[in-house]
């Protein structure tokens, strides 16, 4: 498996991560490199076995339907860089 | 019962189309805190207070499953007669949106926890159909983002955000918006009554993403359209009908459908494309590895089936079976649950058929055209139980019986003691009866040689008799005592 330029792009864009049109030969590279690296997982013979969600031998732990977290809003927005009230303010994400 | 959607077509300018209608409906869990959180998922509060850190995606916060929405999920899917999936799995969707803080929701893909079930639904008195569900699982709700607050700013509060929501695929089985409708509406049935959601559609609640195509009779599947967050049951049959004419108009016009997601503008009448939605659909699931696979026994699903209450289907079965009622008033008073009991009460005991029709005609009337629920109601079942009687026993009669029930609803009263002090008890004594029939015979000669060769005018001289005993005299005995005296 491998990714051509136009794939890389993409990635990033759905990552939205800024990628430079200089730079997008060199990840083309490297990212093509990992994908080959990977790829010899490929020569496991994995016929008949039910692909695996979790390694732990455990069940998950689950909680009581209780409340026991919040009002804790000026903690969740300290590190906002824009807030009014009580409220994130981000650029206008609607046209 | 017809188990296929029957044919309910849209003529288009170049012959019959059919509708194809598919929906998916997110319902909020009922349940104290969040899916994998402890913050509070009680609707409103202050902005961002119901928030903790691992609903605003702070590093390092890890999810932990409420066992209260898994108990939910899989009731609901019982109520759905769904599969069961003994495991399932977490799975991350990602996009990138201000109120989803964590760059992903948790949802499940490809191992839910419900498979496939089945609804059915009474299109009307005398259709009904049954509505494939393809899944229901479980998934995390996103923030809610504000954009009327400033011009350029929009704001977000996170009090939403990991809200658990079931989220119930239904299989392409609706074919009209009347159909759709009524899917809704007995889907949310089911939920109130399991009590795994409240339905509420105006706090969003509920909502529904609803998918229409078009095609000719017997075709295949048209491309669909994905209507998004429409709030009310009436707009859902609005968008479906305004949708599914755009299309027809486009292929009628040689066009083709784009597959795309769209919004319902109620005030305009029109969906329109939401463009900004188009390329997000990259989601890249891949299994959650916060979250080990969510696993129970039979056991467990065993235990929950036993202790499920008694559903709208199995209620109005039985309301048929045990107290007669026509089939389409069993199932109006089996569309809430509070209803129904309210029903039993009121019946309980009495002429059932007739408690019915006080129940459904003059009660949820009378309720709706106040806005009111059944738990409101001035009128309690004891005494709307006691008017039946009064009517039964031929006490009052059903007209007096209205005005008592006007009385009980609005200055509340005991109506056995209300008939009693007001002298509201009809005269069946014939005698009486008989005296103002002559009265009103011996006042209009001219009247009585019209009713011999028009006996349709008996009606007015039943309306005279009436005013003149204050409407109080049995009508059938009037009515008797008229058609022999005037010999018609």
């Amino acid at each position: 498996m491998s990714v051509d330029p136009s794939v890389v792009r993409r990635i990033a864009h759905l990552s939205r991560i800024a990628v430079d049109d200089s730079e997008v030969s060199r990840l083309n590279g490297e990212i093509n490199a990992i994908l080959s690296f990977v790829e010899t997982l490929s020569s496991v013979n994995v016929e008949g076995v039910e692909p695996i969600a979790s390694v732990l031998p455990m069940q998950m732990k689950k909680r009581p339907d209780v409340v026991t977290d919040g009002g804790i809003a000026d903690d969740i927005l300290v590190n906002a860089p824009a807030r009014e009230d009580h409220y994130f303010v981000v650029p206008k994400v609607i046209e | 019962m017809s188990q296929k959607a029957s044919a309910k077509y849209l003529k288009g300018a170049t012959g019959d189309w059919e509708i194809v209608i598919g929906m998916e409906i997110h319902a909020q869990v009922t349940s104290q805190a969040k899916l994998f959180s402890g913050a509070s998922a009680e609707y409103g509060g202050a902005p961002n207070d119901h928030v903790s850190l691992v609903d605003a995606a702070m590093p390092g916060m890890l999810p932990v499953i409420n066992e209260e929405c898994v108990r939910q999920a899989v009731r609901t899917g019982l109520g759905l007669e769904a599969q069961i999936n003994l495991r399932s799995i977490f799975d991350r969707k990602n996009y990138f949106y201000p109120d989803l803080p964590q760059g992903y929701q948790i949802s499940q893909f490809k191992h839910p926890i419900v498979g496939e079930g089945i609804v059915i639904v009474d299109v009307s008195p005398t259709e009904r159909i049954s509505v494939g569900i393809e899944r229901l699982h479980l998934e995390q709700d996103a923030g809610k983002s504000m954009h009327d607050l400033s011009p350029a700013e929009s704001h977000v509060d996170l009090n939403r955000s990991g809200v658990a929501l079931m989220e119930i695929v239904s299989k392409p089985d609706m074919r009209s918006a009347e159909e759709a409708r009524a899917y809704v509406s007995k889907l949310r049935t089911i939920l109130r009554y399991i009590g795994s959601c409240d339905g509420n559609m105006e706090q969003g609640s509920l909502r529904a993403d609803v998918n229409v195509s078009v095609r000719r009779p017997g075709e295949k599947l048209g491309t669909r359209c994905e209507i998004k967050n429409v709030n009310s049951i009436r707009f859902i049959g609005q968008a479906i009908e305004v949708e599914a004419r755009r299309q027809i108009g486009i292929l009628e016009d040689g066009g083709v459908i784009a597959q795309e997601t769209r919004l319902f503008d109620p005030g305009k009448g029109e969906t329109r494309s939401m463009r900004s939605k188009e390329e997000a659909h990259d989601y890249r699931y891949f299994p959650d590895p916060d979250l080990l696979p969510l696993e129970f026994d039979q056991a467990y699903v065993d235990g929950l089936k036993a202790q499920l209450p008694e559903l709208p289907d199995a209620k109005r079965a039985r309301f048929i079976e045990q107290y007669g009622l026509p089939p389409y008033d069993a199932g109006v008073l089996v569309m809430e649950r509070a209803s129904a009991d309210f029903f039993e009460q009121t019946a309980k005991g009495r002429d059932a058929k007739l408690a019915a029709n006080w129940v459904i005609n003059e009660l949820f009337g009378r309720l709706n055209k106040e806005g009111l629920d059944v738990a409101q109601s001035p009128v309690s079942a004891a005494a709307l139980g006691a008017i039946v009687d009064l009517i039964s026993s031929n006490v009052i009669s059903g007209k007096i019986a209205k005005d008592l029930f006007e009385i009980v609803w609005s200055e509340g009263g005991d109506p056995v003691e209300i008939v009693e002090a007001r002298g509201m008890k009809q005269v069946t004594d014939t005698s009486a009866i008989e005296a103002a029939v002559d009265a009103v015979i011996a006042a209009n000669p001219d009247k009585v040689e019209q009713a011999k060769a028009k006996p349709t005018m008996l009606g007015w001289f039943v309306g005279q008799v009436m005013k003149q005993t204050g409407g109080k005299a049995n009508p059938q005995s009037v009515n008797d005592l008229l058609k022999r005296k005037l010999d018609v």
